[in-house]
């Protein structure tokens, strides 16, 4: 499957990760091979096979309706990048 | 050119359960900015959710209280996109396997019972609060990871009313199963609605708009009805309607077009690897039923059998779950329910709505209110002094009688006070007196008010009734 | 010998004889990193040495499990200088087991993506074997750090080969147990469904101890699973005398090189010797391994990752957009290297409208195949063996222009983790370079019991562990 630069820039916005243009240009190179090598995946015949998505048969695993200790504010806000008022700060969000 | 109109609603609910989801950060409000967040429900990198029992089990209750199919196996999903509120840029919710598929909800709209399918009722998990300021939003994620349920209605609502009472009559399920606290203001309940509207008789539906940000049910229904208005004066000019969501502003009471998103949203659902499978097997839900707490038309069948009232009688006590329980309280004291009803849906629940307070917060114990209508029965104070009393009952905390006593509230009923009153009256209103003496039964009445309004609302009405008859005899 | 030489099992039984002290350990590593980490670069650079803790049997740790306080950075920029307010699982049980934890991380590939330890936001790890070669990866650091003897043993993680690879390019014995045996919580997670913490050791007894110690039930995870974990010291048996092997012919094809094969075909040999019965095997599905894996692992990890983003913790662009998006964009444009980038496209791409069919539910699909061809073997057989590499170690830069060639480098590890099950990597040879070659045992789920058996009979019978590289 060709996988075009605008295909490439697209999703990369879906990840938003800007990339700059000779990362665009290398990455549709590199992701239409690989893709292409994805496809040897057709050939398998799956058409009465479940998906897994979990390897394990474990099924109902929870936990108890039971209060734990939070983490203290400060230790929560020791690695932000920016905050203030005892909160994370991020640019303006345009609703 | 006559439109109707087909309306979905998407209500959220958060469960009251002790802890978030799928951590054990406790659930509660008016906290400090992210004191009740840990690596889990922060999104913090290594961090795993492991899922709240309580919440699953919650979720399976109201999936079988709205009738829903529950099902033998679910998942959750990943459900990815960017925001800031959203700590790990993912919610875990439910795709396509959700707990339960197909229900319905019965409602009684303009006299008219009615079936609103449902959809599904999922699990999921909350995000965190954004603050906007000036030039940067803040923040707090004490919400986030807080258990959400999703109830997706069919379009079967046909009116902004019939959504309305939709959401009147699952607000009262949730709070009788005592999942939920659903309080729109407070954010515990949310709702949002799709509208289409289409020609009548016409089966194909026109474009969906998507209607958010509404804080009340009144909200709700005001925000349908603006966008009926709305999107038939745009067909009947030829003009098409934009596939959209819309923000409700309660302000200006209208819709405004949230700038059109740049993309389709694309959340590439795949299964959350790190919880394994569900399966609800028949012994769970058999239990579940089995612990069932009698759900409002079971009790409004009860109380119309019980107590002698008709449907339309107990639907407002219905509604309110605590108010029932309290009404029942009340007639275990006192065994005249249609008396205490009227109390209850009357002057009590306008205390309560002029207060803003629910009934457990009123401070009114059942015996106190039954001790004051007691008192109006028995003719020691009128009622509508009564009502000045209840005020002050609530306002002081002092019992019925002590500020009837400390206020010389007492009803009069001695006759000699009264017979100059009414002398009094007669002499004044001559018109009436011949009105009544002409076959006028009204003029009676009048004659009564004249009276209670000279004793200062505390003559009692029945004797004044007869002392009048009387003396209108002889004249 | 020098301490630093000595496997945990023997430096252990010279503290209980108080033979020695645990400062004596610490300071022999220390003189060791001092004379050969420049060559070697197994740590995280700029880690402070000198804050190994004094007490317990030290053991490094892996970039992305998390040490409470200690930065964890899984290598990227875009964790830089992320110190994480908890200990993982593994961490807690180390130190409850009387361990102590290294405050110096080991190497990796940014958030364990490739296989090489060229994908360091640090710098490459070198291969001690020989330093123009790579050490293999994503626990590239872990392996050499084991290898150069400037630890006593390791931690890593394994989603495709991480452990395993890496321990066969370095002479080491590398463990990748079966899913669900050792808690994540705490694992900076790359594919969920797959990642797995495992021992990096210098010998099979080690591993067993060390792989005893991390076990276990996890209320923090769950999919770590509520069954007992056996000693497996006890395991330690010289005797494969019944065993049955299965050897998959999909495993001996073009692209193995020729002396790698003849290593494994002579192991084969030694263990028919000792009492195996082995026979040739089939996994049908095994070419599809590789696609599967690329699907699945990319697409978890686009959704893993995406909790980097410049909000709470870890690097943010001090780029002048003002929006919101810009923030994001710039900080995951310039916070994550070429591999992660491309790693995250592609996940997002196969799970992306309208693709998710095609690419992400097909390869769940023959996942489950995958799995079937390995459950109908071991209805048979106590265990597979293969090699854990087509190739020994690669020069550094070799592969790294091709993406491609260097997945297929995680060619005979990967299926292990599709299908969940243990498999161990342990030294078989050394080439006519002397570049170490690595035999990779596979059993059943939750029997690493068996995969020590046979490990230990191996490695007992031979004297291939006891090479040491000439640095």
């Amino acid at each position: 499957m060709a996988i075009s630069k605008d295909t490439v820039k697209y999703v990369a916005h879906l990840a938003r990760i800007r990339l700059k243009p000779e990362e665009l240009d290398v990455f549709s190179v590199q992701l239409e091979e690989i893709l292409k090598y994805m496809e040897k995946l057709n050939e398998a015949e799956v058409s009465h096979i479940p998906p897994t998505s979990h390897i394990l048969s474990l099924k109902n695993v929870f936990r108890a309706d039971q209060v734990r200790p939070s983490l203290d504010v400060d230790a929560v806000l020791e690695n932000a990048p920016k905050k203030k008022d005892r909160q994370f700060s991020v640019p303006k969000v345009i609703a | 050119m006559s439109y109707e109109c087909v309306i979905g609603l998407e209500v959220h609910a958060q469960l009251n359960t002790r802890t978030k989801a799928f951590c054990g950060c406790a659930v509660e409000f008016g906290k400090e900015p992210n004191s009740l967040t840990c690596p889990v429900c922060l999104g913090l990198p290594g961090s795993l959710p492991v899922l709240n029992q309580t919440a699953f089990e919650y979720a399976v209750k109201v999936a079988l209280a709205l009738g829903c199919q529950v099902q033998k196996n679910t998942k959750f999903d990943r459900k990815n996109y960017f925001y800031p509120d959203l700590p790990k840029n993912y919610q875990i919710s439910q795709y396509d396997l959700p707990l339960s598929l197909k229900g319905s909800l019965e409602i009684e709209s303009a006299d008219k019972m009615k079936k609103i399918g449902i959809t599904r009722v999922h699990l999921e998990e909350d995000a965190g609060k954004l603050i906007h300021l000036d030039d940067a939003s803040l923040v707090d994620y004490n919400r986030a990871g807080t258990p959400l349920l999703e109830i997706v209605s069919e379009p079967d609502i046909s009116s902004p009313l019939e959504a309305y009472d939709y959401l009147t009559v699952l607000k009262a399920i949730l709070q009788y199963l005592g999942v939920s606290d659903c309080d729109m203001e407070k954010g515990t309940l949310r709702c949002d609605a799709n509208i289409s509207l289409r020609k009548t008789g016409v089966k194909t539906l026109g474009a969906k708009v998507e209607l958010k940000n509404m804080n009340s049910f009144k909200a709700v229904k005001d925000a349908l009805e603006y966008e009926i208005g709305r999107q038939t004066d745009l067909l009947s000019e030829n003009k098409g309607i934009i596939q959209e969501t819309r923000l409700w502003d309660a302000k200006k009471l209208a819709t405004f077009s949230m700038r059109t998103k740049e993309e389709a949203s694309d959340y590439r659902y795949f299964p959350e690897p790190d919880l394994p499978l569900f399966t609800i097997e028949d012994s769970l839900i058999e239990k579940i039923k089995g612990s069932l707490p009698e759900l409002p038309r079971e009790k409004s069948a009860r109380f119309v059998k019980e107590y002698g009232l008709t449907e339309r009688e107990v639907k407002l006590v219905i509604q309110d779950k605590d108010l029932a329980d309290y009404f029942e309280a009340c007639c275990k004291l006192y065994p005249k329910a249609k008396i205490i009803n009227n109390w209850l849906i009357g002057a009590v629940s306008a205390e309560m709505n002029s207060r803003k307070l629910e009934i457990a917060t009123l401070r009114l114990s059942a015996a106190s209110l039954i001790e004051l209508i007691k008192l109006v029965e028995d003719g020691s104070v009128s009622n509508l002094v009564a009502k000045d009393v209840l005020k002050e009952m609530l306002d002081s905390g002092k019992p019925a009688v002590s500020i009837i006593k400390e206020k010389g509230l007492a009803q009069i009923s001695d006759t000699s006070q009264l017979e100059k009153i009414a002398g009094d009256v007669i002499k004044e209103n001559g018109r009436s007196v011949q009105d009544f003496l002409a076959g006028k039964e009204n003029a009676l009445m009048f004659l009564v008010g004249q009276v209670m309004r000279k004793s200062g609302g505390k003559a009692n009405p029945k004797v004044v009734q007869e002392i009048l008859r009387g003396r209108l005899k002889n004249v | 010998m020098n301490l630093n030489q000595l496997t945990a099992r023997q430096l252990q039984k010279k503290l209980d004889a108080k033979e020695i002290k645990p400062q004596e350990i610490i300071s022999s590593l220390k003189q060791r990193l001092a004379e050969s980490e420049e060559k070697v670069r197994a740590y995280v650079s700029g880690a402070d040495f000198s804050s190994i803790p004094d007490e317990g049997l030290p053991v490094a740790i892996k970039d992305n499990i998390c040490t409470k306080g200690l930065n964890t950075q899984c290598c990227s920029k875009i964790l830089k200088d992320f110190k994480p307010p908890y200990d993982a699982t593994v961490i807690k049980k180390i130190k409850e087991a009387g361990l102590s934890v290294q405050s110096a991380k080991t190497n990796m590939d940014e958030f364990a993506f490739g296989s090489s330890t060229e994908n360091s936001f640090f710098g490459a790890t070198h291969n001690p074997w020989d330093i123009e070669r790579v050490p293999g990866g994503s626990s590239g650091g872990s392996a050499a750090a084991v290898a150069a003897d400037e630890a006593i043993w390791a931690l890593g993680s394994d989603t495709g080969g991480s452990i395993r690879q890496p321990a066969s390019f370095c002479g080491v014995v590398g463990l990748k147990p079966t899913y669900g045996r050792v808690s994540r919580y705490g694992l900076i997670a790359f594919a969920s469904s797959l990642d797995q913490i495992g021992p990096i050791t210098k010998d099979v007894a080690d591993s067993a101890w060390l792989a005893k110690i991390i076990s276990g039930h996890d209320i923090q995870d769950a999919t770590a699973v509520d069954i007992p974990v056996p000693d497996y010291t006890k395991a330690l048996v010289k005797d494969v005398k019944g065993i049955k092997i299965g050897v998959p012919e999909e495993y001996f094809v073009e692209g193995l090189d020729e002396e790698v094969k003849e290593h494994i075909l002579q192991a084969i040999e030694l263990l028919k010797k000792l009492g195996a019965t082995v026979k040739k095997v089939k996994l049908p599905h095994t070419q599809y391994a590789l696609p599967v894996y690329y699907i699945i692992a990319t697409a978890e990890a686009s959704s893993n990752l995406a909790r980097f983003d410049g909000v709470e913790y870890g690097f943010r662009t001090d780029s002048k957009g003002q929006s919101l998006i810009d923030m994001y964009e710039e900080t995951r444009g310039e916070g994550f290297g070429s591999e992660a980038k491309r790693r995250i496209i592609l996940g997002t791409y196969v799970l992306s409208h309208g693709y998710y069919e095609a690419y992400y539910l097909r390869a769940q699909k023959v996942r489950t195949l995958i799995k079937n061809d390995f459950d109908a073997v071991f209805k048979e057989f106590d265990c597979i063996l293969t090699p854990t590499s087509p190739t020994p170690a690669f020069k550094i830069g070799e592969k790294a222009a091709n993406p491609l060639n260097m997945y297929l480098s995680d060619i005979y590890t990967i299926p292990a983790n599709l299908a969940g099950i243990p498999a161990i990597s342990l030294p078989c040879g050394l080439t006519k370079k002397r570049l170490p070659v690595g035999l990779q045992i596979l059993t059943k789920a939750f029997d690493e019991e068996t995969l020590f058996r046979i490990a230990y009979t191996y490695e007992q019978n031979t004297s291939w562990h006891l090479e040491k590289p000439k640095l």
